[in-house]
């Protein structure tokens, strides 16, 4: 095994490149690849979860967006993280591939939220930002999405519905909100993608 | 993406006698039919005997004897049932499957990063 690594030849590299192109040619007729990674969301719904029950037991509204906002950072770890590995799996690389693709459409909204959550703090509107995160989250799932398999948009538009229904309900509610969305829609739909589209 | 190159042990602690060795494991999916096989199952959670026949563009005979040699390899796992009175097949890619993939993969990334290197 290692010696056509010590000294390959352009014949066996130019192979190397045909087997993985056939590969992934395979994957994509196979039809149901996504870079979104689905164990991933499962891992980042399981800590929204411990977030809302977290933020729910804090004291100030400071705090509260402070557990939020550690949440938000620990999902977009294990969501780069799983993302990055599940790429790899077919050798498509996060800035060329699909990833890409996904990463552009999906971190415009994030900037815009994380704008609007400051903007909305300060403002002392914080029953809006539930609601706002639900809203933005989706609408970058399913910009996102567009190009994924067909489940993802339709993850995106769960966390719309979600989202509309926190704008209109009671400030109270946000937490089993944020769960019910970050916490069990991830799970949910982690879980299909995952047992469905490549891990 | 640069990663350290994985480690393959050769000595596995299962018994020897229905394990091919590392140069048969890469044959094993090296074949074409075998590898499309392989990579059809990673991106699905299971596909039947007709589904991957229609995909993969091939022969019943064909596509039976390499479907075989991944069973006997345990790289995929086979489950025959009947639909009514319809017999069917379907495959599934195993732990041991994926992980075949997956070195194979890293064989491949290798052999081009090494000639890139030079």
């Amino acid at each position: 095994m290692t010696s056509p690594l010590r000294n390959p030849t352009p014949a066996l590299h130019d192979r190397a490149m045909d087997n993985l192109r056939f590969i992934r040619d395979t994957m994509e007729r196979a039809g149901s690849f996504t870079a979104v990674p689905g164990w991933g969301q499962v891992a980042i719904g399981v800590t929204a979860f411990a977030a809302a029950w977290l933020a729910a037991r804090q004291p100030t509204p400071l705090a509260w967006l402070v557990v939020w906002l550690a949440e938000g950072l620990l999902a977009l770890a294990i969501g780069a993280a799983t993302l990055a590995r599940k790429a790899r799996v077919v050798n498509s690389s996060l800035l060329t591939g699909p990833g890409r693709r996904f990463g552009l459409s999906f971190l415009p909204p994030m900037v815009v939220g994380g704008l609007l959550t400051f903007a909305l703090y300060f403002a002392g509107a914080q029953r809006l930002i539930p609601p706002t995160w639900l809203l933005l989250y989706g609408t970058g799932i399913i910009t996102g999405g567009a190009f994924s398999v067909r489940i993802v948009p339709v993850m995106g538009m769960a966390f719309l519905a979600l989202g509309t229904g926190a704008l209109f309900a009671p400030q109270s509610f946000g937490d089993w909100f944020l769960a019910a969305g970050f916490g069990g829609l991830h799970v949910v739909f982690g879980m299909i993608i995952a047992r469905r589209h490549g891990g | 993406m640069a990663k350290p190159a994985r480690k393959v042990s050769v000595s596995s602690p299962t018994p020897v006698t229905a394990r091919p060795t590392l140069e048969e494991l890469d044959r094993l999916i090296h074949e074409r039919l075998r590898l499309a096989i392989v990579s059809a199952l990673a991106v699905n959670d299971a596909l039947s005997f007709s589904e991957l026949k229609q995909l993969l563009k091939t022969t019943d005979g064909n596509l039976s004897v390499h479907a075989r040699k991944l069973e006997e390899a345990d790289y995929v796992a086979c489950r025959k049932y009947f639909d009514g009175r319809v017999p069917k097949t379907e495959y599934r890619l195993t732990a041991a499957g994926r992980r075949a993939l997956e070195r194979y993969l890293d064989h491949m990334e290798a052999l081009i990063h090494a000639t890139r290197e030079r």
